[in-house]
């Protein structure tokens, strides 16, 4: 196979490489939970604690609040901010920690990235069972509709792609962002409705869950495993939108500077 | 038809190849340093060019070797060749897959055992699942990391993982190899063993690209060699007339 070493050559590039991004993401889940005694549990387990926890909280300080079934809610909004903020912060990390391998052999430098943020997406599946057997044990609905929960979900993760090349990008050359991410992403949590009702939000400030893609997600999400309904088709044009416009920025941002990221780490 | 000749047997072009590094005075790698020094403007860089302008050609089953002090730029034209840099100006063009055998610990991960260590390592080097499921019981065993192959790297040897790295790299029989003085791995025994397959490798048609500042191995190994100096091309020609320019130039200097 020739190629031109200088050339675009993304295809053949990830044909031959994905074997490696199987490799990685494999990797992050392998180790991540090698050493401990309930190994891949943790994945089930933690939420699981987390929601209780959190349910307990506050469904007894906030009775007033008159949110349905609380857990599936809850957990609805918890395991996606989760999944985005993980997700992110490990592709942020994905070039400066993998600068070793990248100053002495040819990889294709987004696979480092990207194989951040599926070794997430594996881990957010995986809880997804989770959520399913809370909604099991709370009567929430079962609906025909699970199905098409898959598209604000796939919405969410080439959201957080897009998200992720921007910010892998941004920390090669400004470290400061590793420090500012964790606030950055404490905000969100508390911005979105996530362990509150939406309507308490003044309505003044109602337009940060307005123009909020993981919000959209979070809402399409909600009503169909929270209340067995459709959501709304604009909701899910918002987030594939969204998605998009991450993705289109994020990876003109990476392909421009991937070439100075050698010269930086 | 011969020129059309020379253009088939050509593995590697370099062509006019320059690389430039603004080393700034001190690393500016977070946002609050970067907007004092902006304001202040500070943010000098002083451009270093590593390689000023450097072309050859290496012709299929070529040991070619490159000699050169410390910062002559052999590492940074390597660099380029193998793709992971970039150059600033100029045209590199590579026909085959190719191998680095250049610091051999990069791309193991510590928690992982040998056995997991090989897939993953093949796959950095961009092998896929087949490939070296068939090749694996070769790697082992002439690693002769058998009672081993299930224990994390992190108990490993040195010795032992540059011996899982080299068997790894060299197991695969890339078209180019390219070595940067990386010929004594392990003990004595080993020494002996990875001199005779990198000799095999010699013999065959493979392309090696051999980076040294000793002037030896080069002569041992090598066909041809350029000898670079300061990012720029000083000789070009047979090992043996490269080596006696570089070792007079050394002895009068």
């Amino acid at each position: 196979m020739s190629g031109n070493i200088t050339g675009h050559r993304f295809l053949y590039n990830f044909r031959k490489y994905k074997f490696l991004l199987y490799q990685l993401v494999s990797r992050d889940i392998k180790i991540k939970y090698r050493r401990s005694v309930l190994g891949i549990f943790w994945s089930f387990l933690e939420p699981l604690l987390t929601m209780i926890v959190l349910t307990i909280i506050f469904s007894t300080l906030f009775k007033r609040l008159g949110v349905e079934n609380f857990p599936v809610y809850l957990l609805t909004g918890r395991l996606i901010i989760t999944f985005f903020s993980g997700a992110t912060m490990a592709a942020m990390r994905s070039i400066r920690g993998s600068a070793g391998i990248l100053k002495t052999v040819y990889v294709p430098k987004y696979i480092y990235s990207l194989s951040a943020i599926l070794s997430n997406f594996v881990t957010f599946l995986l809880s997804l069972v989770v959520l399913f057997l809370v909604m099991a044990a709370t009567n929430a609905p079962f609906t025909f509709y699970i199905i098409f929960t898959s598209l604000p979900i796939l919405a969410l993760l080439f959201f957080t792609i897009g998200v992720g090349m921007i910010v892998a990008t941004v920390n090669v050359f400004f470290r400061d962002l590793e420090h500012l991410y964790g606030v950055l992403m404490t905000l969100l949590m508390y911005a979105t409705p996530v362990f509150y009702p939406a309507e308490i939000v003044p309505e003044s400030f109602r337009f940060i869950q307005d123009y909020n893609p993981l919000y959209a997600v979070i809402e399409c999400c909600r009503s169909v495993f929270l209340y067995g309904k459709i959501y709304d088709p604009y909701q899910l044009l918002f987030a594939l939108v969204s998605a998009a416009v991450a993705m289109i920025v994020g990876l003109t941002l990476f392909y421009k500077y991937q070439d100075k990221f050698i010269l930086r780490v | 038809m011969i020129a059309g000749e020379t253009l088939e047997r050509t593995v590697i072009n370099v062509e006019n190849v320059k690389m430039n590094f603004n080393l700034s005075r001190e690393k500016t790698d977070n946002l609050k340093e970067y907007v004092i020094k902006f304001i202040k403007r500070e943010l000098h860089h002083d451009p270093f060019w590593a390689l000023k302008g450097v072309s050859f050609k290496v012709e299929k089953g070529d040991k070619f070797g490159i000699v050169g002090l410390n910062g002559a730029g052999k590492s940074t034209i390597l660099k380029i060749i193998s793709g992971v840099m970039k150059p600033t100006e100029g045209d590199i063009q590579v026909k085959g897959s190719m191998v680095p055998l250049l610091e051999m610990g990069a791309g193991f991960d510590p928690d992982y055992t040998g056995r997991e260590n090989i897939f993953l390592k093949g796959a950095l080097l961009g092998y896929n699942r087949r490939f070296l499921e068939e090749k694996f019981d070769e790697i082992v065993e002439f690693s002769e990391l058998e009672e081993f192959i299930d224990v994390p790297l992190k108990n490993y040897s040195s010795g032992m993982k540059a011996r899982l790295a080299f068997s790894i790299a060299t197991m695969v029989e890339p078209e180019i190899l390219i070595v940067d003085e990386v010929l004594s791995v392990g003990d004595a025994k080993f020494q002996q063993k990875s001199r005779e397959k990198m000799n095999s490798l010699l013999d065959e048609d493979a392309t090696v690209l051999f980076v040294s500042h000793a002037t030896q191995q080069v002569r041992i190994i090598c066909n041809k060699a350029i000898w670079l100096h300061q990012g720029e091309l000083i000789a070009e020609g047979s090992a043996e007339e490269v080596c006696d320019l570089y070792e007079k130039w050394i002895r009068e200097n």
